[in-house]
């Protein structure tokens, strides 16, 4: 085993079993490992928390439409020397001066053992990740520029992201181990909560968490909130310091529940809920 | 070591290969796991899974393989005196069932039978339930001893590693499920081509650089954007027996209106013929002749039809067939046209795949498509577009 103990959660996230087993596999195997699961249940947190818990420096690469796969490596700046070279600049003249270092470059050459983050993978160019292969897996690449060959002494751990926006090469996906978040059921859910509000009233949680599970369960939603949306709402509530009996009330024509703005985030859903609570009225 | 099991995956479609198995057999020897069922469980999913679509044929794979080898596995014996499980056995049986029990097997045997129930009981319920089952229903009551009863009061073992994958928690998110938008337009990306066209108004750096370097003055290149040059004909069925599936042909429409810059749309009912339309109030005041669609839209259009093809078969085979006028050539011959005008035409059907062979129409319409019909589902939309993708 390496210098890492075994990842079993932390403080501030609550992992499940089998969470745990492929984070320890890609952990000890140095594999990447590719998280996906619903916007909101964890994934970039996952890599900060493993981070903290492993005692290792954190190295995010966040990756959008635009990202090249060469940029993780490095980047030559050639307008930046003609620039100089117009100017009679001596930096000119070495050419190292006008190489940037990539995110996996800072990751292979760190003087700590990182965690290296490469967060929503699926925003890039569909290419991206097979660009990324030979690197992931051989941990090295060659700067053309310079002639070297930069090689990183241990295998850094790489967690990756992804939304599922689409979809990932085979070739790319055979070198990961692979963990879906699904969802969390209430078992889960509590223990989350507890984590992150320690000294939160036990019914107003098993209130809020029945009225949580039943919008979820609202047909037509076009976006279920999910755990981050639920942990705004609570702090929400408990900001604002809701009487306990608000939530209790079942009463079918106030079919929205309190401060639903962090809960319903698209308008739709809003009215979906307004119309469903208009009929419980009329029919009621 | 777990040939078999790396068989079983690949035959059930998961794309398992040397290489995971490789990584499975370097992970067990550096004792990544605890050695527990679950762990394994847990392990061999993240490692042959790649994609959460996958993992409840993964679950049934594992069941499957290993079911025979995990079904006692850690279970802590609990000894159940005999004399207790007989008195419990009278207390809910009345003279009359036991005789009948006696004459269906031998006494030891369902007593045997009965304290493994009994075990199972007592962990499912923790010894805190009433082990006799909950809701009123009794283990011993109707049927209750015959084979098929026993196993009834025996599935549930909710504590047993095994049960982690016979539960198949993921079952629902299997690729036959339904769309949404955004799930569609992910499918509809792989008909994306690239292309550099229109106006140039973007730096081109690379050439910059190189024409600079060359004169030894600034030499500025521009070129165009890139954009998606597919151009896509999408023919949607409208009315009748399409009703129900409005939202589903809503989703797709949305989904591809925003994906698809050179997209054109008309509407039909039923079997397209020589009319058709693109606003459904005014669609016997404003038609398009078909033959107009046929010659304006170049070839390289690729068509996508979409409609449940479930008609009367004579509204495609017969001329006079249609149900709203009279046509004067035959369903089937506009089909034959409009395939033979775009060789990159599929038609999508939102019927499960599973009832298109008791509709008469859906077979004939599958023939005349050259059998490129897909269901409406996102890995039958994958597939469409695969086949229009594969096309020029």
């Amino acid at each position: 085993m390496s210098k890492f103990g075994r990842f079993s959660g932390t403080d501030n996230y609550v992992a499940t079993d089998d969470l745990k087993v492929a984070v320890n596999a890609a952990a000890t195997l140095r594999r990447p490992l590719l998280v996906k699961g619903e916007p909101g249940t964890g994934k970039t947190v996952l890599a900060q928390e493993i981070a903290k818990a492993m005692d290792a420096p954190l190295i995010e690469w966040n990756i959008k439409s635009t990202t090249k796969a060469h940029q993780g490596l490095y980047e030559y700046d050639a307008v930046a020397r003609l620039r100089d070279s117009q100017l009679g600049d001596e930096r000119v003249h070495d050419i190292k001066n006008y190489i940037k270092k990539g995110k996996l470059w800072e990751a292979f050459t760190a003087p700590e053992l990182p965690i290296l983050l490469i967060d929503e993978i699926d925003k890039a160019d569909i290419e991206f990740p097979n660009d990324l292969l030979q690197e992931l897996d051989r941990m090295e690449f060659y700067v053309y520029e310079t002639h070297e060959t930069i090689k990183a002494a241990e295998r850094p751990i790489v967690i990756i992201t992804s939304n599922n926006e689409k979809e990932l090469p085979d070739a790319f996906l055979r070198r990961c181990f692979f963990h879906y978040i699904k969802f969390p059921d209430r078992g889960t859910m509590q223990a989350i909560i507890d984590v992150h509000f320690p000294g939160i009233q036990k019914i107003l949680v098993s209130k809020a968490m029945d009225i949580f599970y039943e919008v979820r369960d609202v047909p037509g939603l076009k976006k279920k909130p999910s755990t981050s949306e639920l942990l705004d709402w609570l702090k929400l509530l408990l900001a604002e310091d809701m009487p306990l009996d608000v939530l209790q009330n079942k009463d079918p024509t106030k079919a929205i529940p309190p401060l639903h703005g962090a809960l319903l985030k698209n308008e739709q859903d809003v009215m979906l809920f307004e119309r469903l609570a208009f009929m419980a009225r009329r029919n009621g | 070591m777990f040939f078999n099991f790396l068989d079983e995956l690949r035959s059930a479609g998961i794309s398992a290969s040397m290489k995971e198995h490789l990584l499975l057999l370097e992970a067990l020897d550096r004792d990544v796991i605890e050695r527990t069922p679950e762990e394994f469980y847990f392990l061999s999913r993240s490692i042959f899974v790649k994609d959460e679509g996958l993992l409840d044929r993964f679950d049934q794979v594992f069941n499957k393989v290993f079911k025979g080898l995990l079904t006692n596995y850690g279970q802590e014996q609990v000894d159940i005196p005999e004399d207790w499980l007989r008195a419990v056995a009278e207390k809910f049986l009345s003279e009359e069932e036991m005789e009948k029990i006696k004459a269906l097997g031998n006494w030891d045997e369902i007593m045997e039978t009965l304290k493994k129930r009994l075990e199972e009981q007592q962990e499912r319920h923790e010894g805190g339930n009433k082990w006799v089952g909950t809701g009123g229903t009794s283990p011993f009551g109707n049927g209750g001893y015959n084979p098929e009863g026993v196993r009834i009061g025996g599935e549930s073992k909710h504590k047993r590693a095994i049960k982690v994958w016979e539960k198949r928690e993921f079952q629902n998110l299997d690729s036959t499920k339904e769309l949404g938008t955004r799930n569609i337009k992910i499918a509809m990306r792989r008909l994306r081509k690239f292309a550099r066209d229109g106006a140039l108004d973007e730096l081109d750096i690379d050439e910059t650089i190189n024409g600079t370097a060359r004169q030894g003055w600034l030499d500025i290149h521009m070129r165009a954007e890139r954009r998606n040059a597919i151009k896509l004909l999408l023919l949607l069925d409208v009315g009748g027996s399409m009703d129900p599936f409005i939202k589903l042909c809503e989703e797709l429409f949305s989904a591809a209106t925003s994906e698809f810059k050179n997209l054109e749309f008309f509407y039909f009912h039923n079997c397209p013929y020589e009319g058709l339309w693109k606003d459904n109030r005014r669609r016997f005041a404003e038609r398009t002749p078909t033959w107009d669609i046929l010659h304006k839209f170049p070839h390289d259009y690729k068509i996508v039809f979409v409609g449940d093809a479930a008609m009367s078969p004579y509204e495609v085979t017969h001329p006079g067939g249609s149900v709203e006028h009279f046509n004067e050539e035959s369903g089937a011959v506009w089909l034959h046209r409009f395939s033979n005008t775009y060789p990159a035409s599929v038609w999508l059907n939102p019927v499960p795949q599973q009832q298109w062979g008791y509709s008469q129409s859906t077979k004939i319409i599958r023939e005349l498509m050259n059998d490129r019909m897909y269901p409406l589902t996102l890995a039958g939309l994958d597939d469409a577009m695969r086949e229009l993708g594969r096309k020029n």
